[in-house]
């Protein structure tokens, strides 16, 4: 975790503060709208977890979230469970299982093998999903019912409601933002940092340092599953391209845009690019074409993303001597 | 099942193999030599087989067509290093893989908008469309075999450039000692530009020759890049010999996961994959990072 400064945090605090007053004005699309938002922001700070503070590019995290998704749409379709008691623990697991089992073989390797070993492990996943008739092949399936959460006759929450929807995935993002933090904070973090900057050293110290890695790349999948459980309560649908490299892709955006290695700054990525998404997809049919522009762009002019840029004008902001230090 | 069926399934699963291994040689040699990770590699193989069919269907010569869109497609690629790939050198593997996804989105949809979301198909040329008979039931198209042949010739090729002429001694010695070479005042900038010109040549060629084959559908890059980053993780990055061992394992695993194993074709590879990095995680031929 960076030592957030007072107005980092006041900021944080204000944008927390809006979300959760943001269903008093708007309107229904909008507040589905965020909610998918959430989600997806939940999914990237969990890849930040690994790309900004293990050193660990995945390119196939999308296995994780898009495995919840079915381990869901499979209990509730082929099994008829619907209690969240049984189906969040259900599909944590499924993301915490395939993350360990893709982390186990993996993190045995680094850079650039890392990169291509995730995606590939990740695209063995989809193409379980794809091409097995049971599972719905290319076209998916539809979760036949949401989830419920009950005690008794008692209804805890209720996942039909677009607002209970919405306030589930902001606990669940601030949530996961304060877990993440306190980690970062612990010696497990601290170690997990050490390792990016010298793993020859942090190994030398006596330090375990692949259990450290895939202990992190577990906690990641398993927060990528929670966003996953979110995802299959919102859209009741589960499809193959949900683990796909696209969506893989597609998150490491979210994360490098909003800038890594801050854990806020995916979130703020997540809202940049979907917004962007939604306006470019009402100007064109070929709004993948501006995506691909916009992403070439990112990377060559704004390279430490959006918390970079911010950090850039705070500095300049307190005055061009002292901006050297900052950062 | 008889002993010519095997052998159908032996010779296809070689072919396919061949191929596997003009994508992923240069792949690995894009990386091995300039260290550069490059998604993009197979859009390139999609616009060579997209090109090639429509100036097949333009020309009505699928020769004629191969020799107009291999060019076009290197000098696509150029000017892509050029302009762009060319700042991300020295740049993390990360900014890499974001700005070749970029490029992917981009001509995928440029794909979809000039030459639509239909499947084609390609003649193939009158000269290779007979079959050879195996036996009285069973023959092997020449096609195919003229594929295996085709990607032993540019391999061929490809090896006595890297090991016997001047520029392959300047390449091979700057995938080991970049600055070394430099140093000597070597052009690395222009070295680049030429390895990454011969990777985008081999995959667009690659694309070409199996279109008559496999037929040019949107997606097709994305699918190939993939098998292929198993073929160079199987066979150690930058490594050629690895990609070609990669590539026929890679080939004649999936041509008998289909036969054999229907519903869980699209997982064998990845699983011979697993078994490989559980012996050794750098790859049959890579050295250790």
């Amino acid at each position: 975790m960076p030592h957030l400064s007072r107005a980092a945090l006041t900021a944080l605090v204000l944008a927390t503060g809006f979300l959760a007053l943001f269903p008093l004005w708007g309107d229904t699309f909008y507040i589905r709208f965020v909610t998918k938002i959430m989600v997806y922001a939940l999914f990237a700070m969990s890849l930040d977890l690994l790309v900004g503070y293990a050193g660990l590019v995945s390119l196939g995290h999308a296995a994780f979230f898009g495995i919840a998704v079915y381990a869901v749409a499979g209990l509730v379709n082929k099994a008829g469970v619907t209690s969240a008691f049984v189906l969040l623990p259900a599909a944590l697991g499924a993301s915490a299982m395939a993350a360990a089992a893709i982390g186990w073989l993996s993190i045995r390797t680094s850079g650039v093998y890392f990169i291509m070993i995730t995606l590939a492990l990740a695209q063995m996943l989809f193409y379980f999903f794809n091409d097995q008739k049971y599972w719905g092949g290319t076209d998916g399936m539809n979760i036949d019912q949401r989830p419920t959460l009950a005690l008794g006759d008692l209804t805890l929450l209720n996942f039909g409601s677009r607002l209970q929807l919405y306030y589930l995935a902001l606990a669940c993002l601030a949530g996961a933002f304060v877990l993440l933090a306190v980690l970062l904070r612990s010696p497990f973090g601290h170690a997990l940092v050490g390792i990016r900057a010298n793993e020859g050293r942090m190994r030398a110290l006596g330090y375990d340092v692949q259990r450290v890695k895939l202990i992190a790349f577990v906690i990641a999948g398993t927060l990528a599953g929670l966003a996953g459980f979110l995802e299959a309560a919102r859209s009741t649908f589960a499809t193959p391209a949900l683990l796909g490299w696209h969506e893989s892709g597609h998150v490491l955006v979210l994360v490098i845009l909003g800038g890594m290695g801050t854990l806020y700054g995916p979130v703020l990525g997540a809202f940049v690019v979907l917004l962007l998404e939604d306006y470019f997809a009402t100007l064109t049919d070929r709004w993948l074409l501006i995506m691909g522009v916009f992403v070439i762009a990112v990377v060559m002019f704004l390279p430490d993303g959006l918390a970079g840029l911010f950090r850039r004008v705070a500095s300049l902001a307190r005055g061009r001597g002292r901006s050297a230090g900052d950062g | 099942m008889s002993l010519s069926y095997f052998l159908i399934q032996t010779l296809n699963g070689v072919q396919y193999g061949f191929l596997l291994f003009l994508v992923a040689s240069g792949l690995t040699l894009v990386f091995g030599i300039m260290g550069v990770i490059n998604l993009a590699h197979g859009a390139f193989y999609m616009v060579g087989a997209y090109l090639a069919w429509w100036f097949a269907r333009a020309t009505g010569s699928f020769v004629l067509a191969v020799l107009l869109a291999l060019p076009i497609t290197v000098l696509l690629g150029l000017l892509i290093e050029r302009f762009g790939i060319r700042h991300l050198y020295a740049r993390d593997h990360l900014h890499q893989v974001l700005f070749t996804y970029g490029l992917i989105l981009i001509l995928n949809e440029v794909q979809r908008v000039v030459f639509g979301n239909d499947v084609h198909g390609v003649a193939i040329p009158p000269l290779l469309a007979g079959s050879l008979p195996l036996t009285e039931a069973q023959s092997y198209p020449i096609y195919r075999l003229f594929i295996s042949v085709a990607c032993v010739a540019v391999a061929g090729a490809l090896y006595l450039v890297i090991q016997r002429t001047r520029l392959g001694m300047v390449i091979r010695a700057g995938s080991t000692h970049r600055e070394m070479v430099a140093a000597l005042g070597f052009d690395i900038g222009r070295l680049f530009m030429v390895v990454f010109g011969l990777g985008v040549a081999l995959a667009a060629f690659a694309g070409m020759i199996a279109a008559p084959v496999n037929t040019v559908y949107p997606g097709m890059g994305d699918q190939i890049l993939i098998i292929s980053f198993v073929v160079v993780v199987i066979g150690g990055i930058g490594s050629i010999k690895g990609a070609f061992v990669g590539a026929m394992l890679v080939g004649i695993a999936d041509t008998y996961g289909r036969v054999l194993l229907p519903t869980g074709a699209g997982v064998v590879v990845y699983a011979v994959m697993a078994l490989v990095l559980l012996w050794r995680p750098q790859g049959l031929f890579g050295r250790m990072a």
